[in-house]
């Protein structure tokens, strides 16, 4: 049951600009974000790098001498140090788009959004303290 | 094809959408047309902030609000209108309620209640201090669920179509083509609000230009009560922004230079630490303002570079009431004075406001022009006669909203369709407009003539005033018409020519004014918002009357009285502070609805 | 003695150019004066050709929104002082097509609006005579964040999403969607979620988040179309796990 507004929806003498294929050159927002995007690829490739550990680890160690030194050629190196950069970059702007699109509640009141930020750095270093204690403690 | 409807109403603030809702619910057959200068959302009632009064809590009753109304209004009232609105305010705010309007609630869920100037209980329903803003939208997104409703965003409305002594539409410019129109109807309601624009320091909006009332006027209708403008005691002093009444219902003072809480001084009451009902900063506004006069008089004001101001204080009130109840106000500190208010002091000073005068109409909305309706400010029932409490505007705009809605619906239904000749003045209005307005090459600047009639308005018809200046600024106002003539318009192109609007509101603007200054010049006594230095007291004798301003056919005003309607309370003394009556009643029909049963 | 700042005004005048042009203007100013003064003072005294809406001049009607050097603000809301010594860029609102000079059409938006039946729907309307439904401050401060929006079109103006592709329904549109959804006296969830569920509903937001960040109001449009998400993907599983009277 739409309400009928007398509109015109389409003039051909209405200025319509056209987005700049560099629209998200304009503002350091718009960079920030689709840096933010961008940065999954990099996850993914940490994905598939993990898959090519495991997938070594089990072949054997010969496998694993090999991936080692594939590794730690200047290429590969510099890479994981980027994709480093960028899954770091992920997490953190991923923790602060958190408080926004999660509403906390304890009972009738809200939990401040400062809380859920650090909730989720909190949550980070426990996993990762018990990640160490196995891959260093064993 | 020439856009033909049942009702077509003008203007889409609060009166004009609550009327339309009300048309569609008594009467899904009939058609609607809603044609705005603005889009509905951007119509000024959204700047309302304090609140909307209607009698709910336990302890209060109609007659009390019904006393306090008249009494504000300085018995200019006409007390039938007043016994039907106020039976009605509460059941109109309730209807809002269930269309989602957020009023502010107490702890169990009930709706709230605040006091306001003037009211000698609790009554004032408020959504924050964002009460306009919030009913506004509440209703525009309701009015959006009606099929039946034609809106016409940014359509300027230039006349009504007049023939056969009955209103049978308007002519309209589409702004975004800049295309004359003919809309017929079976009845129009005009809901284009206030005229604040004719004064140079308004907390009103641009569109505030009194285009309704003009409209009325020139088609034949009177105007009533044009003479009784209300000044808000507290105005931000440049912007001439409002800070609500709610800031001194939640318990602000007014001090002067010396911080003394001068209203003391003036017949209402004595200062408490609290506010008390009807006394101090919680009496009526043209007392109010009346008082900042006097004391500007006495120099014990503050003067600034935008002009004499005295002091809001909200500190005492601390930051945790300030940000629940009224955050608007602080955020408008903030951003306009540059000061925070749970700090400083505001700089405040009395500022047009609200227009009591408009359209006459009746109780049901009816004008005496066959066909033409009228609610909201633009109207004149009148419920507010000489001076307006605060927090009665809203409901009024839906009660009398609604009633003329129905009036209009009914009337509409009775009518055979428009006779084809109607949309032949449909050229007749292009041919002028063109002529008046394009083809000319004139020398004076739109904004010239518009402060020049400003300046008048305020030296002639400001808060107190007296024969001679009146006078001459009835001969300015003239000098005024005739100098629009030459105005000059730079734009000559058909989309969205705003300047073109804006010449067409300074000749609203402009007769506008003159029948104010009539009806100020006649009207030889002081009532409400209406103070003469040369006639300092009430008369009930000679002025227990409205003004009525009509149109003669050479263009002057013409005036004549009808006496007010009195029922149950004849005209006393009005009375604020600790002597103030307590009006009792125990009549079963004044308890009140209930506030709260459940979803 | 006032200062004085250069304006440069962007003009379409559709009858005599199919492009945009900018015209520059010198204007006075004092610490309070908005961007908004600086345009009626061009108008009334220098070209009153030059044409824009407002209205209200205090934030809250939404009309004023223009972009000013670069971002969507409300003119009204903006101070000349800020921009010291200028110039000042004044465009009209970007992502919207410009009718003339800096008076955009946001008809779109119009029609998205009632798609998202901004109204309180009810299965059975309550009568007047039983009075009031009862809200809670808590349950007022569920939504209230979401009803501050005055329509004044800026988040639209700054989603690049909307600028690329005009079919998404947008932040205030969702937003407003939530403020009924959230709304305990409100009925209408399962409806609207048709609507927003659409591929250019909620799904079409990639969280940006300028929205948020250039909103007058604070109405925090971003939080409420990821909040959103949540929803409409929790009562996705749920339909397909346990479909009708889940």
């Amino acid at each position: 049951m739409d309400q009928p507004a007398v509109s015109t929806p389409y003039h051909p003498r209405w200025l319509r600009r056209r987005v700049s294929t560099y629209w998200w050159l304009g503002k350091p927002a718009y960079l920030r974000f689709i840096l933010r995007e961008g940065s999954c690829m990099f996850v993914g490739w940490f994905t598939l790098y993990l898959l090519l550990l495991l997938a070594a680890v089990l072949e054997g160690p010969l496998a694993y001498e090999l991936f080692v030194a594939w590794s730690a050629t200047p290429a590969l190196l510099a890479l994981n140090v980027v994709t480093l950069a960028f899954v770091i970059f992920h997490a953190i702007t991923f923790f602060q788009a958190a408080p926004q699109a999660m509403v906390v509640r304890l009972g009738r009141t809200r939990v401040p959004p400062q809380a859920v930020l650090l909730g989720h750095y909190a949550g980070w270093i426990v996993v990762s303290i018990v990640v160490a204690f196995f891959l260093l403690g064993a | 094809m020439t856009p033909s409807y049942d009702v077509v109403l003008v203007g889409g603030g609060g009166a004009g959408l609550r009327a339309a809702i009300a048309i569609a619910e008594t009467n899904p057959k009939l058609t609607i047309a809603v044609v705005s200068k603005v889009y509905p959302m951007r119509s000024h009632t959204v700047s309302a902030e304090g609140g909307a009064a209607g009698v709910i809590a336990p302890d209060d009753s109609i007659d009390e609000h019904i006393y306090d109304t008249i009494s504000g209004g300085d018995w200019l009232c006409d007390q039938d209108a007043v016994e039907a609105f106020v039976h009605e305010a509460p059941q109109e705010l309730l209807r809002l309620e269930h269309w989602g309007c957020p009023w502010s609630r107490e702890p169990d869920g009930r709706v709230a209640v605040r006091p306001f100037g003037g009211m000698k209980k609790m009554r004032t329903w408020f959504a924050a201090d964002k009460t306009g803003f919030h009913m506004l939208h509440t209703l525009f997104q309701t009015s959006l669920k009606y099929g039946g409703v034609t809106r016409y965003d940014e359509w300027f409305v230039t006349r009504l179509l007049v023939d056969d002594g009955r209103v049978q539409g308007v002519i309209a410019i589409d702004l975004k083509s800049g295309r004359v129109e003919a809309i017929t109807a079976g009845a129009v309601i005009l809901c284009t609000g206030g005229c604040g624009k004719v004064f140079p320091f308004t907390t009103n909006a641009a569109i505030k230009t009194g285009d309704g009332m003009a409209l009325a006027y020139r088609a034949g209708a009177p105007l009533k009560d044009m003479e009784f403008v209300q000044y808000h005691p507290t105005g931000l002093p440049f912007t001439g922004i409002l800070i609500t009444e709610a800031a001194r219902a939640e318990g602000g003072y007014l001090i002067n230079k010396d911080g003394y809480r001068y209203l003391q001084d003036y017949n209402l009451g004595t200062p408490q630490p609290h506010p008390v009902l009807r006394t101090m900063e919680l009496g009526p506004r043209d007392r109010l303002s009346q008082a900042f006069m006097q004391e500007l008089e006495k120099g014990r004001t503050i003067p600034l570079p935008d002009g004499p101001v005295v002091h809001l204080d909200l500190r005492h009130l601390g930051e945790k009431k300030i940000n629940a109840k009224i955050p608007f106000v602080r955020e408008l500190c903030t951003k306009y004075q540059n000061l925070d208010p749970v700090r400083d002091l505001i700089p405040v000073r009395p500022v047009v406001h609200y227009m009591m005068g408009g359209v006459d109409t009746d109780i049901n909305g009816a004008t005496p022009l066959p066909g033409l309706f009228a609610a909201g400010e633009a109207a004149c029932v009148s419920i507010n006669g000489a001076n307006r409490l605060g927090s009665n505007s809203l409901p009024e705009c839906l009660v009398f909203g609604a009633r003329a809605g129905r009036a209009a619906a009914e009337y509409a239904s009775r009518q055979p369709p428009v006779n084809p000749r109607v949309i032949a003045q449909k050229t007749d209005e292009h041919r002028r407009l063109e002529q008046e307005l394009f083809s000319r090459k004139g020398r004076e600047r739109i904004v010239t003539l518009r402060e020049e009639m400003q300046r008048t308005m305020e030296a002639s018809a400001g808060i107190y005033r007296e024969a001679a200046s009146i006078r001459k600024g009835i001969g300015e106002l003239q000098r005024l018409q005739e100098r629009y003539a030459d105005i000059v318009i730079e734009d000559h192109s058909r989309t969205f020519n705003t300047e073109r609007v804006s010449a067409l509101e300074l000749s609203f603007l402009l007769d506008i004014a003159q029948t104010m200054l009539t009806a100020a010049l006649a009207r030889e006594e002081s009532r409400g918002a209406h103070q003469r230095r040369d006639f300092p007291k009430r008369d009930d004798q000679r002025f227990l009357a409205h003004a009525l301003v009509s149109r003669t056919d050479d263009g002057s005003c013409r005036l004549e009285y009808v006496p007010v309607t009195i029922t149950r309370w004849p005209p006393a003394e009005r009375v604020y502070g600790e002597a103030a009556p307590h009006v009792k009643s125990d009549k079963a029909a004044d308890r009140p609805l209930s506030s709260g049963a459940g979803v | 003695m006032s200062n004085r700042i250069k304006l440069q005004i962007a003009r379409y005048r559709p009858e005599q150019e199919s492009e945009a042009t900018f015209d520059e203007y010198e204007v006075p100013y004092t610490k309070e004066s908005a961007v908004l003064d600086g345009l009626n003072y061009v108008k009334d005294r220098l070209d009153g050709t030059l044409a824009y809406r407002w209205s209200c001049r205090m934030g809250i009607c939404g009309s004023c929104g223009m972009d000013v050097n670069g971002e969507p603000k409300l003119t009204c809301a903006t101070f000349l002082a800020d921009y010291a010594p200028g110039p000042v860029r004044v465009e009209p609102l970007r992502n919207f097509p410009v009718i003339r000079d800096l008076i955009v059409d946001i008809d779109d938006f119009m029609r998205k609006l009632v798609r998202v039946k901004p109204w309180i729907v009810r299965e059975v309307e309550k009568p007047v005579a039983d009075g009031a439904y009862l809200q809670t401050p808590e349950q007022l401060d569920e939504y209230k964040q979401f009803s501050m929006c005055i329509n004044c079109m800026l988040c639209y103006s700054a989603c690049p999403i909307y600028g690329l592709d005009p079919n998404f329904i947008g932040p205030a549109a969702i937003a407003l969607a939530q403020r009924y959804n959230l709304d305990n006296r409100d009925e209408g969830s399962a409806e609207r979620m048709r609507v927003l569920s659409e591929h250019d509903g909620i799904w079409g937001c990639t969280f940006v988040g300028e929205c948020t960040t250039v909103c007058p109001k604070h109405v925090d449009p971003a939080g409420a179309i990821q909040r959103y998400k949540l929803t409409a993907a929790v009562e996705s599983m749920k339909s397909f796990f346990a479909p009708r009277g889940a």
